[in-house]
């Protein structure tokens, strides 16, 4: 009896503590365990300690305390705030323009819905210098620039080298980031609040605000986070469809770290960049819940 | 509760005609939204294709009629070659060993105890948010620091190549292993590995014919993917590569500052033909595999599961 009712309460695992089993388990997480260790967390400590420190010969720092790269790096702090706007401007439009995707995706396509979901995977998972340098053409003086240019009578009339290309690289770039969170969160919704919903006698919008929004809240906070990120480090884009003109961290790090091989004060920087993501993150899911809660109650 | 439902429902039935239009208008609305983002995503890819294609000498748009000649140009330029071999080795290097390791984790994690397994989860966590250019400066400046000390102190002459490139690639890839196996076993019926041990198979062989197979498309989804990301990275490559290590993305960025041509169009329109077919395999091989294990959903396609871990 005793034996029959511990085999009905299946264990996802059966607990077996042998030394055998501890070998196997240690074994198996060792290689995933050391990359961690020596490509992950060494690495940023290794930064982290050579932020403080000073530059020597080229590439190299002395481990001293100083706070000189951080101030050097509050002093000109313009790429952080350029890259603060582009990102928050970023993620924004990449929420407005998923949301109505995600929605009709989840709601409206019916048997078509694996076919989108996989014909917005597959263009994230090409090459994404190869879909950010195709805007070169596009928006290049021989494609849409050259046509608003006539257009208006300004023949040097220029996107690429613009904020504006660099926004557009930007949501083209993570789109699929923001969609797939929300697509996921609607798709599991129960309908039938919905249809519950709308019984009694609430209207589209109102159904939409009240049920919908507040349900895929979370895959809101989640894909905004997800391009966000992203996003503030971003380099291959505004290297490209800004040529470099629209200078973001991501452009000063490069510069620092592989130009002008002032480690230690692009080290700085690093810290700073994390910091700050860090920072807007924690503020953004503790603010985004702290709507939610209130919400909740309203809804139900 | 009932006033509320009263007072809803007078202006229900009295603006319907005017709510059925608006109705449309929205049902109408999200089409189009959908049908330009779908345009949006896919017309430069398009743009790239076709003009590659392009006999021209001079402007990449000035259509002078359909030619191979830049393929022909661009693969039996040596340099291309030599940036094709490497993106390959690197690519493949990485997916084998983001691959093995990636499931060898995913397998031991479930095993493992808490105090093990919550800070290994925040570290694949960290690994996977971050920036990919911090990882890139860090991995950079670990090894150049790595190196500074190991070569001088056991005669050794270690330096950036392949094997920088590729030990930071797998980092990143082998979470993203991980996390697809990891939601693949949790998904997993557990049945007939009940079944299997009732019918006193060992473990190893209970793993060999039962949760392996099951495993499968996520195993090759993730190795497929890892070898997509290590093919296309830019950004970490660019920071932790030798001398003699040029990948094709570096190739190009290099090409890109010289300007849009129907050579470099070229180049990039072969990209895309080798991540597109890579990632056509994959789906034929994890769709094979859900017909005859006779399963249905979104977990039997890779854009599924990657949908369903993204959430």
């Amino acid at each position: 009896m005793a034996t029959l009712a511990r085999a009905a309460s299946v264990q996802p695992v059966p607990p077996r503590r042998s030394f055998r089993a501890g070998l196997l388990t240690a074994v198996l997480l060792l290689p995933a365990s050391l990359w961690y260790l020596v490509l992950l967390v060494a690495p940023l400590a290794i930064v982290v300690v050579m932020s403080f420190g000073t530059p020597s010969r080229i590439g190299g720092f002395d481990p001293v305390f100083s706070l000189d790269n951080y101030s050097q790096a509050f002093e000109r702090s313009t790429p952080f705030v350029t890259s603060l706007v582009m990102a928050v401007a970023g993620t924004v439009l990449c929420l407005l323009t998923a949301l109505p995707l995600a929605y009709f995706i989840a709601t409206r396509a019916g048997r078509r819905k694996s076919l989108l979901i996989v014909l917005l995977i597959v263009p994230f998972w090409t090459s994404f210098l190869i879909r950010t340098y195709a805007w070169l053409t596009i928006l290049g003086p021989d494609g849409l620039a050259g046509f608003i240019g006539d257009f208006i009578g300004d023949p040097a009339f220029r996107i690429l080298g613009t904020p504006a290309a660099v926004l557009l690289g930007l949501v083209y770039g993570y789109l699929p980031l923001m969609v797939f969170p929300i697509y996921v969160t609607m798709e599991r919704m129960d309908r039938g609040l919905v249809e519950a919903s709308k019984d009694l006698g609430a209207g589209r919008l109102a159904t939409f605000r009240q049920i919908t929004l507040p349900i895929t809240l979370p895959g809101l906070i989640t894909g905004s986070i997800l391009v966000f990120i992203p996003l503030m480090g971003e380099y291959v884009i505004p290297a490209i469809l800004g040529y470099g003109r629209v200078f973001l961290v991501g452009n000063q790090l490069v510069l620092q770290f592989l130009e002008a091989r002032n480690w230690p004060e692009g080290a700085a920087r690093a810290v700073v960049l994390i910091l700050i993501m860090l920072v807007s993150v924690t503020f953004y899911v503790w603010f985004s819940n702290r709507g939610r809660k209130g919400r909740e109650v309203s809804v139900l | 509760m009932s006033t509320t439902a009263g007072v809803a429902a007078t202006p229900a039935t009295r603006g319907r005609p005017q709510r059925d239009r608006f109705g449309r208008l929205v049902e109408g609305w999200l089409r189009g939204h959908t049908l330009l983002i779908y345009l949006f995503l896919y017309i430069p890819i398009i743009v790239v294709v076709v003009f590659s294609f392009n006999a021209t000498d001079r402007r990449v748009t000035d259509w002078q009629g359909f030619s191979l000649r830049w393929y022909e140009s661009v693969l039996s330029d040596t340099v291309v070659q030599g940036a094709l071999l490497n993106s390959l080795i690197v690519a493949t290097s990485t997916a084998i060993i983001a691959t093995i390791f990636g499931t060898m984790a995913a397998l031991g994690l479930q095993r493992a105890p808490r105090w093990f397994r919550t800070p290994f989860e925040a570290l694949t966590f960290i690994s996977i948010i971050v920036p990919e250019i911090v990882i890139a400066l860090s991995t950079l400046v670990f090894f150049s620091s790595a190196f500074d000390v190991l070569n001088p102190l056991l005669d050794l002459r270690l330096r950036l190549g392949f094997q920088t490139i590729i030990a930071a690639h797998a980092l990143f890839n082998i979470s993203l292993v991980m996390l697809l196996v990891r939601a693949r076993l949790s998904g997993m019926d557990r049945t007939h590995v009940e079944a299997s041990y009732d019918l006193f198979a060992t473990p190893w062989r209970t793993f060999r014919q039962i949760t392996f197979p099951q495993l499968m498309p996520a195993i090759v989804a993730g190795g497929l993917l890892s070898f997509t990301f290590s093919f296309d990275d830019y950004v970490i490559t660019t920071f932790v590569s030798g001398a003699g290590s040029t990948t094709l993305p570096l190739y190009v960025f290099g090409t890109i500052r010289k300007g849009v041509t129907p050579a470099t169009n070229a180049v990039a329109a072969v990209m895309l033909l080798i991540t597109l077919s890579v990632l056509l395999v994959g789906q034929f091989l994890v769709w094979r595999n859900a017909r005859r294990a006779g399963q249905r959903g979104a977990q039997a396609s890779v854009a599924g599961m990657i949908a369903e871990q993204s959430a």
